[in-house]
Protein backbone atom coordinates (compact mmCIF):
# COMPACT_ATOMS: atom_id res chain seq x y z
CA UNK A 1 0.00 0.00 0.00
CA UNK A 2 2.62 2.57 1.13
CA UNK A 3 4.71 2.24 -1.89
CA UNK A 4 1.88 2.55 -4.19
CA UNK A 5 2.24 6.17 -4.04
CA UNK A 6 6.13 6.63 -4.29
CA UNK A 7 5.93 4.36 -7.40
CA UNK A 8 3.17 6.59 -8.74
CA UNK A 9 5.13 9.54 -8.57
CA UNK A 10 8.37 7.58 -9.59
CA UNK A 11 7.20 5.93 -13.19
CA UNK A 12 3.73 6.77 -13.40
CA UNK A 13 2.16 4.87 -16.38
CA UNK A 14 3.14 1.51 -16.42
CA UNK A 15 4.09 0.18 -12.72
CA UNK A 16 1.32 1.59 -11.01
CA UNK A 17 -1.19 0.08 -14.28
CA UNK A 18 0.11 -3.04 -13.11
CA UNK A 19 -0.14 -3.36 -9.14
CA UNK A 20 -3.73 -1.24 -9.71
CA UNK A 21 -4.38 -4.69 -11.83
CA UNK A 22 -2.84 -7.09 -8.95
CA UNK A 23 -4.66 -5.53 -5.88
CA UNK A 24 -8.46 -5.32 -7.79
CA UNK A 25 -7.34 -8.90 -8.47
CA UNK A 26 -6.54 -9.46 -4.97
CA UNK A 27 -9.89 -7.47 -3.79
CA UNK A 28 -11.82 -9.73 -6.19
CA UNK A 29 -10.20 -13.03 -4.90
CA UNK A 30 -11.19 -11.70 -0.66
CA UNK A 31 -14.96 -10.97 -2.37
CA UNK A 32 -14.81 -14.97 -3.79
CA UNK A 33 -13.28 -15.91 -0.30
CA UNK A 34 -16.61 -14.34 1.24
CA UNK A 35 -19.40 -15.32 -1.24
CA UNK A 36 -17.88 -18.79 -0.72
CA UNK A 37 -18.22 -19.19 2.63
CA UNK A 38 -21.35 -18.22 3.06
CA UNK A 39 -23.07 -19.51 0.08
CA UNK A 40 -21.50 -22.44 -0.57
CA UNK A 41 -19.55 -23.49 2.83
CA UNK A 42 -20.43 -27.47 3.44
CA UNK A 43 -20.45 -26.66 7.51
CA UNK A 44 -23.41 -27.38 8.66
CA UNK A 45 -23.77 -23.93 11.18
CA UNK A 46 -22.31 -21.74 8.30
CA UNK A 47 -25.24 -23.67 6.36
CA UNK A 48 -28.05 -23.01 8.76
CA UNK A 49 -27.01 -19.70 9.79
CA UNK A 50 -27.37 -18.77 6.47
CA UNK A 51 -30.15 -21.16 5.33
CA UNK A 52 -32.70 -18.59 4.41
CA UNK A 53 -29.80 -16.25 2.57
CA UNK A 54 -28.82 -19.27 0.56
CA UNK A 55 -32.61 -20.13 -0.57
CA UNK A 56 -34.01 -16.44 -1.28
CA UNK A 57 -29.99 -16.28 -3.35
CA UNK A 58 -30.64 -19.46 -5.59
CA UNK A 59 -27.70 -20.80 -4.19
CA UNK A 60 -27.81 -24.57 -4.34
CA UNK A 61 -28.83 -25.94 -0.64
CA UNK A 62 -29.78 -29.06 0.68
CA UNK B 1 -6.73 0.40 -4.99
CA UNK B 2 -7.24 -2.52 -2.86
CA UNK B 3 -7.72 -0.41 0.10
CA UNK B 4 -9.90 1.67 -1.78
CA UNK B 5 -12.33 -1.22 -3.26
CA UNK B 6 -12.44 -2.57 0.28
CA UNK B 7 -13.74 1.14 1.84
CA UNK B 8 -15.77 0.88 -0.69
CA UNK B 9 -17.43 -2.74 -0.68
CA UNK B 10 -18.15 -2.66 3.20
CA UNK B 11 -20.47 0.48 3.46
CA UNK B 12 -22.01 -0.81 0.05
CA UNK B 13 -22.40 -4.29 1.10
CA UNK B 14 -24.02 -3.22 4.65
CA UNK B 15 -26.42 -0.71 3.10
CA UNK B 16 -27.87 -3.54 -0.02
CA UNK B 17 -27.20 -5.77 3.16
CA UNK B 18 -30.02 -3.57 5.78
CA UNK B 19 -32.01 -3.21 2.46
CA UNK B 20 -32.52 -6.77 0.99
CA UNK B 21 -33.39 -7.73 4.73
CA UNK B 22 -36.03 -5.70 4.65
CA UNK B 23 -37.14 -6.69 1.49
CA UNK B 24 -36.87 -10.94 2.38
CA UNK B 25 -38.91 -10.05 5.67
CA UNK B 26 -41.88 -9.29 3.59
CA UNK B 27 -41.12 -11.13 0.44
CA UNK B 28 -38.95 -14.42 0.74
CA UNK B 29 -39.11 -14.90 4.43
CA UNK B 30 -42.88 -15.85 4.73
CA UNK B 31 -42.62 -18.46 1.95
CA UNK B 32 -39.77 -19.92 3.16
CA UNK B 33 -41.75 -20.38 6.58
CA UNK B 34 -44.52 -21.59 5.48
CA UNK B 35 -42.82 -24.26 3.19
CA UNK B 36 -40.85 -25.10 6.37
CA UNK B 37 -44.62 -26.27 7.65
CA UNK B 38 -44.76 -28.52 4.85
CA UNK B 39 -41.60 -29.92 5.17
CA UNK B 40 -42.03 -30.70 8.66
CA UNK B 41 -45.36 -32.24 8.31
CA UNK B 42 -43.49 -34.27 5.68
CA UNK B 43 -40.89 -35.75 8.26
CA UNK B 44 -43.71 -36.58 10.40
CA UNK B 45 -45.15 -39.46 8.16
CA UNK B 46 -42.66 -41.11 5.78
CA UNK B 47 -44.46 -43.05 4.38
CA UNK B 48 -41.91 -44.19 1.57
CA UNK B 49 -38.29 -43.82 1.33
CA UNK B 50 -37.89 -41.10 -1.07
CA UNK B 51 -39.94 -37.85 0.52
CA UNK B 52 -38.36 -38.85 3.49
CA UNK B 53 -34.61 -38.39 2.30
CA UNK B 54 -35.39 -34.57 1.63
CA UNK B 55 -38.05 -34.43 4.95
CA UNK B 56 -34.66 -34.06 7.33
CA UNK B 57 -33.35 -31.28 5.88
CA UNK B 58 -35.80 -28.63 7.97
CA UNK B 59 -34.60 -26.32 10.42
CA UNK B 60 -36.30 -27.92 13.32
CA UNK B 61 -34.44 -30.73 15.32
CA UNK B 62 -37.30 -32.81 16.25
CA UNK B 63 -37.44 -35.46 13.29
CA UNK B 64 -34.80 -38.13 14.76
CA UNK B 65 -36.91 -40.83 13.09
CA UNK B 66 -36.03 -39.37 9.21
CA UNK B 67 -33.03 -40.39 9.86
CA UNK B 68 -32.49 -44.12 9.31
CA UNK B 69 -34.07 -43.02 6.21
CA UNK B 70 -31.65 -40.56 5.37
CA UNK B 71 -28.75 -42.92 5.98
CA UNK B 72 -29.69 -45.31 3.83
CA UNK B 73 -30.40 -42.74 1.46
CA UNK B 74 -27.61 -40.82 1.64
CA UNK B 75 -26.57 -40.42 -2.55
CA UNK B 76 -28.83 -37.17 -1.77
CA UNK B 77 -26.28 -36.20 0.36
CA UNK B 78 -27.94 -33.53 2.46
CA UNK B 79 -28.03 -34.62 5.89
CA UNK B 80 -28.10 -31.29 8.04
CA UNK B 81 -31.03 -31.46 9.78
CA UNK B 82 -29.81 -32.07 13.81
CA UNK B 83 -27.00 -29.58 14.08
CA UNK B 84 -27.36 -25.77 15.52
CA UNK B 85 -29.34 -23.35 13.91
CA UNK B 86 -30.53 -20.22 15.11
CA UNK B 87 -33.92 -20.17 16.60
CA UNK B 88 -37.27 -18.67 14.96
CA UNK B 89 -37.53 -14.54 15.47
CA UNK B 90 -35.05 -12.33 15.74
CA UNK B 91 -32.23 -15.02 16.14
CA UNK B 92 -32.95 -15.93 12.54
CA UNK B 93 -33.71 -12.78 11.25
CA UNK B 94 -30.18 -11.49 12.90
CA UNK B 95 -28.14 -14.27 11.19
CA UNK B 96 -30.17 -13.56 8.21
CA UNK B 97 -28.93 -9.84 8.33
CA UNK B 98 -25.48 -10.86 8.74
CA UNK B 99 -25.24 -13.55 6.02
CA UNK B 100 -26.57 -10.91 3.26
CA UNK B 101 -24.10 -7.86 4.82
CA UNK B 102 -21.36 -10.56 3.63
CA UNK B 103 -22.93 -11.48 0.75
CA UNK B 104 -23.33 -8.30 -0.30
CA UNK B 105 -19.95 -6.96 1.00
CA UNK B 106 -18.48 -10.13 -1.22
CA UNK B 107 -20.32 -9.40 -4.52
CA UNK B 108 -19.57 -5.95 -4.01
CA UNK B 109 -15.79 -6.74 -3.57
CA UNK B 110 -16.01 -8.57 -6.96
CA UNK B 111 -18.02 -6.17 -8.50
CA UNK B 112 -15.95 -2.68 -7.57
CA UNK B 113 -12.61 -4.81 -8.42
CA UNK B 114 -13.87 -5.31 -11.83
CA UNK B 115 -15.00 -1.97 -12.22
CA UNK B 116 -11.71 -0.60 -11.30
CA UNK B 117 -9.89 -3.48 -13.84
CA UNK B 118 -11.85 -1.68 -16.66
CA UNK B 119 -11.09 1.37 -18.26
CA UNK B 120 -14.46 2.87 -18.29
CA UNK B 121 -15.63 6.10 -16.31
CA UNK B 122 -17.01 4.97 -12.81
CA UNK B 123 -19.82 6.51 -11.37
CA UNK B 124 -23.26 5.07 -10.21
CA UNK B 125 -24.66 4.48 -14.12
CA UNK B 126 -21.33 2.58 -14.58
CA UNK B 127 -22.05 0.58 -11.59
CA UNK B 128 -25.58 -0.07 -12.29
CA UNK B 129 -25.20 -2.04 -15.55
CA UNK B 130 -22.51 -4.02 -14.02
CA UNK B 131 -24.93 -5.09 -11.47
CA UNK B 132 -26.99 -5.72 -14.17
CA UNK B 133 -24.47 -8.11 -15.39
CA UNK B 134 -23.87 -9.45 -11.95
CA UNK B 135 -27.43 -9.96 -11.80
CA UNK B 136 -27.54 -11.97 -15.23
CA UNK B 137 -24.57 -14.13 -14.44
CA UNK B 138 -25.36 -15.16 -10.84
CA UNK B 139 -29.42 -15.26 -10.86
CA UNK B 140 -30.47 -15.45 -14.46
CA UNK B 141 -28.22 -17.92 -15.74
CA UNK B 142 -28.09 -20.16 -13.14
CA UNK B 143 -31.80 -20.12 -12.44
CA UNK B 144 -32.70 -21.33 -15.79
CA UNK B 145 -31.67 -24.61 -14.90
CA UNK B 146 -31.47 -24.56 -10.54
CA UNK B 147 -34.48 -22.72 -10.10
CA UNK B 148 -34.75 -20.59 -6.48
CA UNK B 149 -36.54 -23.35 -4.62
CA UNK B 150 -38.16 -23.39 -0.97
CA UNK B 151 -37.21 -26.13 1.86
CA UNK B 152 -38.43 -29.49 0.98
CA UNK B 153 -38.04 -29.29 -3.04
CA UNK B 154 -36.15 -32.44 -4.38
CA UNK B 155 -32.99 -31.73 -5.69
CA UNK B 156 -29.79 -34.09 -7.54
CA UNK B 157 -26.77 -33.96 -5.31
CA UNK B 158 -25.65 -30.92 -3.51
CA UNK B 159 -21.73 -30.97 -4.73
CA UNK B 160 -23.06 -31.19 -8.04
CA UNK B 161 -25.09 -28.66 -8.48
CA UNK B 162 -22.79 -26.19 -6.70
CA UNK B 163 -20.21 -27.29 -9.33
CA UNK B 164 -22.51 -26.33 -12.24
CA UNK B 165 -24.07 -22.99 -10.66
CA UNK B 166 -20.09 -21.56 -10.13
CA UNK B 167 -19.36 -23.04 -13.78
CA UNK B 168 -22.75 -21.61 -15.13
CA UNK B 169 -21.90 -17.84 -13.53
CA UNK B 170 -18.31 -17.64 -14.25
CA UNK B 171 -19.37 -18.84 -17.93
CA UNK B 172 -21.27 -16.10 -18.03
CA UNK B 173 -20.23 -13.70 -16.37
CA UNK B 174 -16.89 -13.75 -19.06
CA UNK B 175 -19.22 -14.04 -21.84
CA UNK B 176 -21.15 -10.81 -20.76
CA UNK B 177 -17.83 -9.08 -20.27
CA UNK B 178 -16.15 -10.37 -23.60
CA UNK B 179 -19.13 -8.92 -25.39
CA UNK B 180 -19.00 -5.40 -23.96
CA UNK B 181 -15.12 -4.77 -23.80
CA UNK B 182 -14.18 -6.68 -27.10
CA UNK B 183 -15.34 -5.63 -30.01
CA UNK B 184 -13.78 -8.28 -31.99
CA UNK B 185 -16.24 -10.97 -33.88
CA UNK B 186 -15.03 -13.62 -32.69
CA UNK B 187 -15.16 -12.29 -28.86
CA UNK B 188 -19.06 -12.19 -29.77
CA UNK B 189 -18.96 -15.42 -30.95
CA UNK B 190 -16.88 -17.12 -27.66
CA UNK B 191 -19.38 -15.08 -25.75
CA UNK B 192 -22.57 -16.84 -27.01
CA UNK B 193 -21.05 -20.12 -26.96
CA UNK B 194 -19.38 -18.74 -23.25
CA UNK B 195 -23.33 -18.38 -22.30
CA UNK B 196 -25.18 -20.83 -23.82
CA UNK B 197 -22.68 -23.71 -23.20
CA UNK B 198 -23.75 -24.48 -19.53
CA UNK B 199 -27.31 -25.20 -20.53
CA UNK B 200 -26.01 -27.35 -23.24
CA UNK B 201 -24.34 -29.13 -20.78
CA UNK B 202 -27.43 -29.21 -18.55
CA UNK B 203 -27.46 -28.67 -14.89
CA UNK B 204 -28.04 -31.77 -12.43
CA UNK B 205 -31.35 -32.68 -11.95
CA UNK B 206 -33.57 -33.69 -9.34
CA UNK B 207 -34.31 -37.45 -9.36
CA UNK B 208 -37.40 -38.52 -11.13
CA UNK B 209 -40.66 -38.84 -9.45
CA UNK B 210 -39.71 -37.31 -6.31
CA UNK B 211 -42.36 -34.35 -5.70
CA UNK B 212 -41.96 -31.25 -3.51
CA UNK B 213 -43.59 -30.81 -0.56
CA UNK B 214 -44.95 -27.30 -0.53
CA UNK B 215 -47.52 -26.64 -3.20
CA UNK B 216 -46.56 -25.61 -6.75
CA UNK B 217 -48.16 -22.28 -6.18
CA UNK B 218 -45.98 -21.22 -3.33
CA UNK B 219 -42.98 -22.21 -5.46
CA UNK B 220 -43.71 -20.35 -7.97
CA UNK B 221 -43.93 -17.61 -6.03
CA UNK B 222 -40.89 -17.93 -4.50
CA UNK B 223 -39.39 -18.04 -7.47
CA UNK B 224 -41.17 -14.80 -8.52
CA UNK B 225 -40.14 -12.84 -5.74
CA UNK B 226 -36.63 -14.30 -5.14
CA UNK B 227 -35.59 -13.51 -8.64
CA UNK B 228 -37.13 -9.34 -8.13
CA UNK B 229 -35.67 -9.19 -4.78
CA UNK B 230 -31.69 -10.20 -6.53
CA UNK B 231 -32.89 -8.01 -9.22
CA UNK B 232 -33.35 -4.85 -6.68
CA UNK B 233 -30.30 -5.93 -4.65
CA UNK B 234 -28.13 -6.31 -7.69
CA UNK B 235 -29.01 -2.50 -9.08
CA UNK B 236 -28.26 -1.40 -5.82
CA UNK B 237 -25.24 -3.06 -5.21
CA UNK B 238 -24.15 -1.86 -8.70
CA UNK B 239 -24.91 1.66 -8.56
CA UNK B 240 -23.46 2.03 -4.93
CA UNK B 241 -20.58 0.26 -5.69
CA UNK B 242 -19.50 2.67 -8.97
CA UNK B 243 -20.91 5.80 -6.82
CA UNK B 244 -18.48 4.75 -3.85
CA UNK B 245 -15.49 3.92 -6.47
CA UNK B 246 -15.69 6.92 -7.70
CA UNK B 247 -15.08 8.81 -4.39
CA UNK B 248 -12.60 6.65 -2.52
CA UNK B 249 -10.30 5.64 -5.65
CA UNK B 250 -7.14 7.61 -5.73
CA UNK B 251 -7.31 10.01 -8.68
CA UNK B 252 -5.70 8.45 -11.92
Amino acid sequence: MQNQTAEKAAKPAVTSKTSNFVQSAMAACLGVFVIGFVGFSHLEVVHNAAHDVRHANAFPCH
Amino acid sequence: MFRAIVFSAVPVGIITGIAITLMQMVGTEPLILKAETYENAGSAVPESAAPAEHSHAAAAPAHDHAMPAAEAHDAAGHDHGDGWSPADGFERTAYTLGANVLTAIGYSLVLTALLSMTNVSHGWRTGLFFGLAGFASVMLAPMVGLPPELPGSPAAELAARQTWWVATAVATAAGIGLLVLRRETWAAVLAIILIAAPHVVGAPLPPAGVEPLAPLELERRFIIVATVTSFVFWALLGALSGTFLKRLSPSV
